[in-house]
């Protein structure tokens, strides 16, 4: 996985609460054997009416958000499947941060898999943040958001910071510690 | 220290830390079309092979077709999903449960039924219902598909402690056949909302889960996720054991085991969850979903709420109830009663074991569906449609104009050819009501079995409760 850097852009405000995976990629896009290509079923029926045109009120058609590698969102974002489609198409699509107020379990862990980082900040920061059409920069390293000349610090897990730093393939760290599996195996057949 | 009873599952599977997260050991690895291909390819490329192919078990059931399994499929992008199963299965040496396999079915309806879920194990699958298995007092959850290679190769999984949760459903249900273990888990859910179990494991408990069959069981574990939990578990009691004995896949010393399970597999008296609520079984009536999460529930006696008085001056919920009702075409005050329907499904992995059938079947008394409506019974899995065949329900529902079809997963997410069309509405016993969930612009209400099979004949929701 590549290593995760600042990002700094404008940031796509979709205002909604409990937006679910079914959401993010429509269950009849699920059906590909790759984890590319994802991007252009993202939101698709919010995106798009049913000819595959635009439709011009949702904000990832507003050419404002165009070069955006930031999403804000309601509470709750990713809930409902555990499908990683939902982050593929995600970072597919050019988004690396997902800021809401709270995230689903299954879905926020998948983030981490892909590149994304997912920051839980209280919902009225979020609101704030929702309201900027300036850049936002994001920087990982030091756990902070700019914005108009203010700085907010966020939390994150020290193992899943230096997963996302440091682009780690989370197999080759596990297999590291193979021999203690295996003697937990002896200990432990079922 | 006293435990509850998922810190006892967890303790004992500990591996090992690793940068301050925890290896948990993984005794189960279930894996079906959909979220593997991508896990296996990057087995692939990475020249890694499955650590323990011997607690691996596959089957197909999201996009398989539920009509003549004689036929070739005609979706040739569902086809490859499923033909990559194969392929991958015999390459990585697992055991499939392929559409010729008399033990084909959904994998959380085929788990407990072969005697791979076990008591106090650690289950995974690449699917959020996995939670399902919890009802056998297995710590189970869904994983994304870098979690499904992580434990193909490695049979752990990294992982941070969730946070306990007791519910309580204290005393009996009023109505053991019109209230059912789908109107627990959905008031449940009205209250907590979904994301209510964040973060948590759930430990169902009380005078009314001790009451309810394994069957019943797993719809209420099944559903945990939508309350957003990480899994829901019950503590296992003599049904439980019984359930299991003999099954396909349960060890040879399974005697032994249980003697240890009874013994280990219990929330210790004084031990403390980080969370608590607790519903009495007797307020629980039959419910109906309107919107489009599971906690946008009411009672069937009540209508449609208006988005300000549901969402209690939330103002997210607010804007979410409207957007809800106008996807559901639906206007607030309309008795739950009064909405029509054009379709019901009776299936999925929350509702498509044997008994929910054998209870959608005794509402029907002979009677048929209503003329506007189409009805579809998918069972949960061949076995579920072999033993209801030799009880003669299959029958039972032909007659009722109810279609009886293959297992699978079908219309409960619409993968395969089973969806709603633009503008319908369906009583489901499914567990999503999400935005196009069963088909692009199709409408899904999430009810029980018996209401479902009696909305299918009566053409709009009626209160179960007076028709027993």
């Amino acid at each position: 996985m590549e290593k995760f850097s600042k990002v700094s852009s404008t940031a796509i405000p979709l205002d909604r609460a409990n937006v679910d995976t079914d959401q993010i990629v429509p269950k009849q896009f699920l059906k590909l054997v790759q984890r590319t290509g994802f991007g252009k079923f993202l939101f698709y029926d919010w995106r798009f009416d049913q000819d595959g045109k635009q439709k011009p009120d949702f904000v990832l058609n507003d050419p404002t958000y165009s070069d955006s590698h930031i999403l804000l969102a309601g509470e709750n974002f990713g809930s409902g499947s555990s499908r990683e489609h939902a982050a593929w198409a995600l970072k597919d699509y050019g988004l690396d941060v997902i800021i809401a107020p709270s995230f689903a379990d299954i879905f926020y862990n998948n983030c981490f898999k892909n590149g994304i980082l997912p920051i839980s900040l209280p919902g009225n920061l979020v609101d704030d943040l929702m309201q900027t059409k300036s850049a936002i920069e994001v920087d990982l390293e030091s756990q902070t958001i700019r914005y108009d000349s203010r700085t907010i610090p966020f939390a994150i897990d020290e193992g899943r910071k230096k997963t996302l730093l440091e682009g780690l393939d989370d197999i080759a760290v596990t297999l590291q510690y193979e021999d203690r599996i295996t003697s937990y195996e002896k200990s432990h057949a079922l | 220290m006293p435990q509850t009873l998922f810190e006892k599952v967890w303790n004992s599977h500990k591996v090992t830390e690793i940068d301050g997260r925890t290896l948990i050991y993984i005794d189960r690895h279930l894996v079906h079309e959909v979220t593997s291909p991508q896990a296996f390819d990057g087995l692939r490329i990475n020249k890694r092979r499955v650590r323990r192919p011997d607690l691996t078990f596959a089957t197909m059931d999201h996009n398989v077709p539920t009509n003549n399994r004689s036929l070739p499929i005609i979706d040739q992008i569902s086809a490859i999903q499923i033909k990559t199963l194969e392929t991958n299965c015999k390459e990585f040496g697992i055991e499939l449960f392929d559409l010729h396999s008399p033990y084909q079915g959904i994998v959380h309806v085929i788990g407990p039924e072969l005697g791979i879920t076990l008591p106090g194990t650690t289950i995974v699958c690449g699917d959020s219902h996995t939670s399902t298995h919890g009802a056998f007092g297995a710590f189970a959850l869904g994983i994304g598909t870098s979690d499904v290679e992580h434990v193909l190769a490695t049979q752990c999984l990294v992982m941070d402690k969730p946070k306990t949760f007791e519910i309580r459903v204290d005393g009996k249900r009023k109505h053991r056949h019109a209230i059912t273990a789908k109107d627990i888990i959905l008031s449940i859910i009205k209250k907590i909302g979904t994301a209510g179990g964040t973060g948590t494991v759930i430990e169902y408990r009380g005078e009314a889960i001790s009451d309810l069959s394994m069957d019943e069981r797993m719809t209420v574990c099944n559903m945990s996720i939508e309350a957003g939990a990480r899994a829901g578990l019950i503590a296992p009691d003599n049904k439980t054991f019984d359930y299991l004995k003999g099954r396909k896949y349960a060890p040879k010393n399974y005697d032994d085991l249980v003697n240890s399970w009874k013994a280990d597999l219990v929330t210790d008296n004084g031990a403390k969850f980080d969370k608590t609520f607790a519903i009495s079984a007797s307020d629980i009536v039959p419910q109906v979903s309107w919107g489009t999460n599971p906690a946008m529930t009411s009672d069937v006696t009540d209508a449609v709420p208006y988005p300000d008085e549901y969402a209690k001056g939330n103002k997210s919920q607010e804007d979410a109830a409207k957007k809800a009702l106008e996807y559901m075409d639906l206007k607030p005050g309309t008795q739950i009663t009064d909405i029509k329907i054009d379709r019901v499904f009776i299936g999925s992995c929350t509702n498509a074991r044997l008994q929910d059938l054998v209870e959608a079947a005794d509402v029907i008394h002979g009677r048929k569906a209503s003329p506007n409506v189409r009805v579809m019974v998918v069972p949960g899995s061949q076995q579920v449609k072999k033993q209801a065949e030799e009880m003669g329900l299959d029958k039972i529902f032909q007659d009722a104009n109810f279609e009886w079809r293959e297992s699978g997963c079908s219309m409960c997410l619409g993968m395969n050819p089973d969806i709603l069309s633009r503008g319908e509405r369906c009583a489901s016993t499914s567990n999503r009501n999400f935005e196009g969930r069963q088909g692009s612009g199709g409408r899904t209400h999430l009810v029980s079995p018996v209401m479902a099979a009696a909305a299918a004949i009566a053409g709009h929701f009626v209160d179960v409760r007076e028709w027993f």
